[in-house]
């Protein structure tokens, strides 16, 4: 009898290392695989057709819900194409406001990217010390716009309101008594602001400690050194951005080379891989995290100096205030046409992209002049470099696909929009 | 060092007949391009020293038919384009390459040879809006559902979609049925000729 070798393997659609709902079918050569094609698309919840149908301002929301792990920056992408349209420029103010939300967004994103990573290749504390941190990030969140996660905070022409001046505290209860509760309110008790500072004062050593489980760990470093390895030029050609390229040594990113908002005042560097293999992508990530700690601190200084307006002042784009159309004839028909039929956007088309956590997210609108996007594409970071699993994996062991996945950084919210 | 406006002028040599129009508009680069001659001239892009376009960021399809007209429900037959986003990192460049395709028969030569990363994108304006791709190796559905019937993003397909998922009681498993939900469009969509011009009067002054 014929000895078979080759099989077709079933990865997914609910595995706990698919990140989500993928599904790879995997033509497997003993436990080396041979060719995988990943089936995408459970999540597609057509967003790009739904904000096609809904004023421009409504969609906003639907941003958050891409890439559901760095909320605020889909947002951003999506505000900076209605206002290259429009023309407009926020004040400096809301400026800061989206830099620091931004990274803020960053941290985030890469907590729970480590954390998962981690976990997949087989380190469970990593996971629960990244969510200590997340736990405060998201509580800044909540302060600013109610919401943990979907925050729906940014607008075009700014962010919807100001920094709140104190920090939400916590109540006594029965499972927490009154010195436990003074505790943990230790760093609520001044404002947004004084809260975040504390947390950039101790997130770097968080940092150390991540890095002191994984970066020297022997296990670790089998299971990402030499994995899933793209040589520079291929990783430009596959259409990789973010840490994906520069993993692979190349020195890319948008908040330096094209500079949105106020990236250009800000003091950071960017970290370049060498090899191009998980493991540098692993280094890359960790020290943006530390960079964008620098960014916060800038950020958080110029905001305490510099009050001010956080959203333009134009009625044909932003609500006017509650008391004005309590008395102003104006302002009260403003408030009307703005939320029953919304802004016009000039025709033409634009496309912003932004150096979101995972790599190049753009946004690119066409408007026909009307209170609705024509067209709204919605480029995927994930999208490109999950296209490269194949090329990435071919060759590798079951177990290293896994840890390739983490290494993509793949949210199925983006990928399926 | 190539410049939006340097590239502007030296485009219509490099392309040739290729390129019917250009438009430097929100500085950004537009070339309307023929797409019988889309790979050559992509070619061009990406291998001309004066462009280096090495990178293709997105390529999406459009659906033009409905475009301008206040009513979407209106269009008989889809007026399908391709739009290429292309980035040069050594330039620091964007371009936006926009072929238009016959109404009859929405076809185009692929480009996964000039950039791999095609492949998906290729794929997803293929599922969507039904423009075929021309030496695409698989060119299969990737957003939507194995067997879907139709292109979803295209004007004339409603947003409610024609078909749900449910449980069936007699087949004893979940099943296609027709939909039962009406779409609900809240804010009708509207266009005003006075704010078509609202952009230059705020640049001008």
């Amino acid at each position: 009898m014929a000895e078979i070798r080759n099989y077709t393997m079933n990865f997914g659609p609910q595995h706990p290392a698919a990140h989500g709902v993928l599904r790879v079918i995997l033509e497997m050569d003993g436990e080396v695989i041979g060719r995988c094609d990943p089936h995408i698309g459970l999540l597609h919840r057509a967003t790009e057709k739904l904000a096609e149908s809904k004023p421009f301002n409504q969609s906003i929301g639907y941003m958050d819900r891409l890439d559901y792990v760095s909320m605020m920056c889909n947002e951003h992408a999506y505000v900076l194409a209605i206002e290259k349209m429009l023309g407009i420029t926020p004040p400096l103010r809301a400026q800061y406001i989206r830099v620091l939300f931004d990274e803020i967004t960053r941290i985030l994103n890469h907590c729970l990217w480590l954390g998962a990573h981690a976990l997949d290749v087989g380190a469970m504390t990593v996971f629960l010390y990244c969510f200590r941190e997340r736990e405060d990030l998201m509580d800044c969140y909540e302060a600013v716009s109610g919401a943990r996660m979907h925050a729906t905070y940014y607008r075009p022409g700014g962010v919807y309101r100001d920094l709140p001046d104190q920090m939400p505290r916590y109540v006594p209860t029965q499972r927490h008594s009154k010195k436990e509760t003074e505790q943990r309110n230790q760093d609520r008790s001044g404002s947004l602001l004084d809260f975040m500072e504390a947390f950039t004062e101790r997130f770097p050593a968080c940092v150390d400690e991540y890095e002191t489980l994984l970066s020297d760990n022997r296990i670790w470093k089998q299971r990402t050194v030499d994995i899933g390895v793209i040589a520079p030029e291929r990783a430009i050609a596959l259409g990789f951005t973010g840490p994906m390229l520069r993993g692979s040594g190349i020195e890319w990113d948008l908040r330096k080379k094209q500079p949105y908002e106020v990236y250009d005042q800000m003091d950071f560097d960017i970290p370049v891989g060498t090899n191009g293999d998980c493991y540098d992508r692993y280094l890359c990530r960790v020290e943006e995290m530390r960079q964008s700690n620098r960014i916060i601190r800038q950020c958080i200084q110029w905001l305490r100096d510099n009050p001010g307006p956080v959203i333009i002042d134009d009625y044909k784009l932003i609500p006017p205030s509650r008391e004005s159309m309590k008395g102003d004839m104006e302002s009260l028909i403003h408030h009307f046409k703005l939320f029953t039929e919304g802004y016009f956007v000039p025709e033409g088309e634009a496309y912003a992209a932004i150096e979101h956590p995972k790599g190049e997210f753009g946004i690119y609108l066409i408007s026909d002049g009307a209170n609705k996007p024509y067209r709204c594409k919605i480029r995927a970071p994930g999208f490109a470099h999950l296209a490269s699993l194949h090329e990435m994996c071919q060759g590798h062991m079951l177990a290293d696909m896994v840890a390739i996945i983490g290494t993509q950084d793949i949210v199925f919210g983006e990928i399926d929009r | 060092m190539t410049t939006l406006a340097s590239l502007a002028e030296s485009v219509d040599e490099l392309l040739g007949s290729a390129l019917h129009s250009k438009r430097l508009d929100l500085n950004e680069l537009t070339l309307e391009v023929d797409s019988a001659e889309i790979k050559s001239a992509c070619i061009q892009l990406r291998d001309a020293p004066s462009c280096d376009f090495r990178q293709l960021t997105d390529l999406c399809g459009v659906d033009y038919s409905a475009y301008g007209l206040e009513n979407h429900e209106s269009p008989d037959k889809p007026h399908l384009g391709v739009v290429y986003h292309l980035l040069s990192l050594n330039h620091n460049l964007r371009i936006r390459v926009r072929a238009m395709l016959d109404r009859e028969q929405p076809m185009i030569d692929s480009v996964i040879g000039i950039w791999p990363c095609a492949d998906w994108f290729e794929r997803e304006a293929f599922d969507l809006y039904g423009i075929v791709f021309r030496g695409h190796p698989d060119l299969r559905r990737i957003l939507t559902d194995y067997g879907f019937i139709g292109h979803p993003f295209r004007k004339d397909f409603p947003l409610s979609g024609h078909v749900e998922m449910a449980y069936d009681e007699d087949k004893g498993r979940v099943a296609y049925r027709p939909v039962t939900v009406e779409d609900r469009i809240l804010v009708p969509r509207t266009i005003r000729e006075d704010t078509q011009t609202g952009r230059r009067q705020a640049e001008t002054g």
